[in-house]
């Protein structure tokens, strides 16, 4: 456990010092969505139908935007070949590292996205729906990026690649985030379309460790 | 460490493919514990190839390594558990301190920090700890790479070309820190192109693999034709 916790905090700092990438994320997801108005008008009404599929979609793309972070370094610089000796399953090594990818991106993005969803005018009444599922929703953004960073880390510039990977997969992650906001907007219980997000990061939590170890390990043949 | 420490390294007719190419196929050699021993032979021989197998790194095609009576080829983890590897590339964060590095690697490894500090200042880095690793020369990231062996508690050493981008200073250091892990019972596998000084130890001669066709390896020879 102290190994992980050293990984984790190690992880954590490459993310916040300079050239980490950690802000960058979060920066893209509040540029995105600043820009939406700009895009499509200051209409109240029109603003409020979209904001929670904006803020969702823009959340998407900015955990992608970080995803190659998790393993790509660690892979040029050798460290992850020492990874692979530590005492520690590699399985755990990966939840570690999505743990901390969330943690610098998925943790600010949730903070964030109420401010956003007021400023998209959506009412106060659907923000809670908002904040929840996003709270429920983008851990699995990491762990399923986890497992499309680790097929592509080999891959010289796999970010394209990686996104036509990673984005499919988060379908339902973006549907039901998205559906729990328009729930609340019209006075519907967004409870089903939160549990239903909530269940699969669970599923993700589950199964994306040993995927993106397996893939881990043929890449470092 | 003392009890398997005193395990010999033994490879039995081990081999290697990457990709469908035989890097080599039929490598047997034994190291006593508390012996070094070099791995020699010309570039693109397979060298680090087999550190790296060794290491648990890449998958074992046939035969098998043994240390003591832990199996490569059956228990691939419990061998990596016995293992530290200094390869080409050193595993050093630039974006972290040179301290803070070491004492990253003492933390996953659950040694005591104290010891990631003796580390430091057995290869000449104490004075530097603050120092961003961004900044070090390609020899002083080369010492806080090797500098990860003494915090991990491993009896079989494997190190390929250890002492490039090093000064004779640094490289008779190394010598010294092998002949002490041998002293102790360890095993040291060590490529090289440069003496060490460690006197008159085996060495495994690596040559390249002489290509035979081989009637059910070749489907062209199987009844293709």
């Amino acid at each position: 456990m102290k190994g992980l916790a050293s990984l984790l905090s190690r992880d954590i700092r490459l993310a916040l010092r300079l050239g980490g990438g950690g802000g960058i994320g979060v920066a893209f997801f509040v540029l995105a969505v600043v820009l939406i108005p700009l895009g499509v008008g200051r209409e109240a009404t029109t603003l409020a139908r979209i904001a929670g599929g904006v803020i969702w979609i823009a959340a998407l793309l900015a955990a992608l935007l970080s995803l190659d972070r998790i393993f790509q370094a660690d892979f040029e610089d050798g460290s992850l070949d020492q990874l692979m000796l530590a005492p520690l399953a590699l399985e755990q090594v990966v939840l570690a590292k999505s743990i901390a990818h969330w943690l610098t991106t998925g943790l600010p993005v949730t903070i964030i996205a109420p401010v956003l969803g007021a400023m998209l005018q959506l009412p106060g009444s659907a923000l809670p729906a908002l904040a929840a599922g996003m709270a429920f929703g983008t851990p699995a953004l990491s762990l399923i990026g986890a497992v499309g960073a680790a097929i592509t880390v080999g891959v010289r510039r796999g970010g394209l690649l990686l996104s036509i990977l990673v984005l499919p997969l988060y379908i339902p992650t973006l549907i039901f985030g998205a559906r729990a906001v328009e729930q609340s907007l019209l006075d519907l219980s967004p409870w089903p379309s939160l549990g239903l997000v909530a269940a699969l990061t669970l599923f993700s939590a589950a199964l994306t460790p040993f995927a993106a170890a397996a893939a881990l390990r043929i890449n470092l043949r | 460490m003392t009890t398997e420490a005193s395990a010999p390294l033994q490879l039995e007719r081990l081999a290697c493919r990457r990709a469908g190419r035989l890097v080599f196929g039929d490598l047997s050699f034994r190291i006593e514990a508390g012996q070094a021993a070099a791995l020699r032979g010309p570039n693109g021989v397979g060298k680090s190839t087999l550190l790296r197998q060794l290491a648990g790194l890449i998958p074992v095609a046939g035969g098998d390594a043994r240390l003591g009576d832990v199996s490569l080829a059956a228990d691939r983890q419990g061998f990596q558990e016995r293992v530290a590897y200094a390869g080409h590339l050193d595993a050093v964060k630039p974006a972290l301190g040179i301290g803070e590095n070491l004492a990253v690697w003492a933390g996953i490894h659950g040694t005591d920090p104290a010891r990631a500090g003796a580390a430091l200042a057995r290869f000449g880095l104490d004075g530097i700890a603050a120092r961003p690793a961004g900044q070090c020369s390609a020899g002083q990231k080369r010492r806080l790479g090797l500098a990860r062996l003494l915090v991990m508690d491993r009896p079989l050493w494997l190190l390929d070309e250890p002492t490039v981008s090093l000064d004779a200073e640094s490289t008779a250091l190394v010598a010294d820190l092998v002949r002490e892990h041998v002293e102790a019972g360890g095993i040291a596998l060590i490529a090289t192109h440069v003496e060490l000084g460690l006197g008159d130890i085996p060495v495994l001669r690596m040559t390249p693999p002489r290509v035979e066709a081989r009637a059910e390896d070749d489907p062209f020879l199987a009844g293709a034709w």
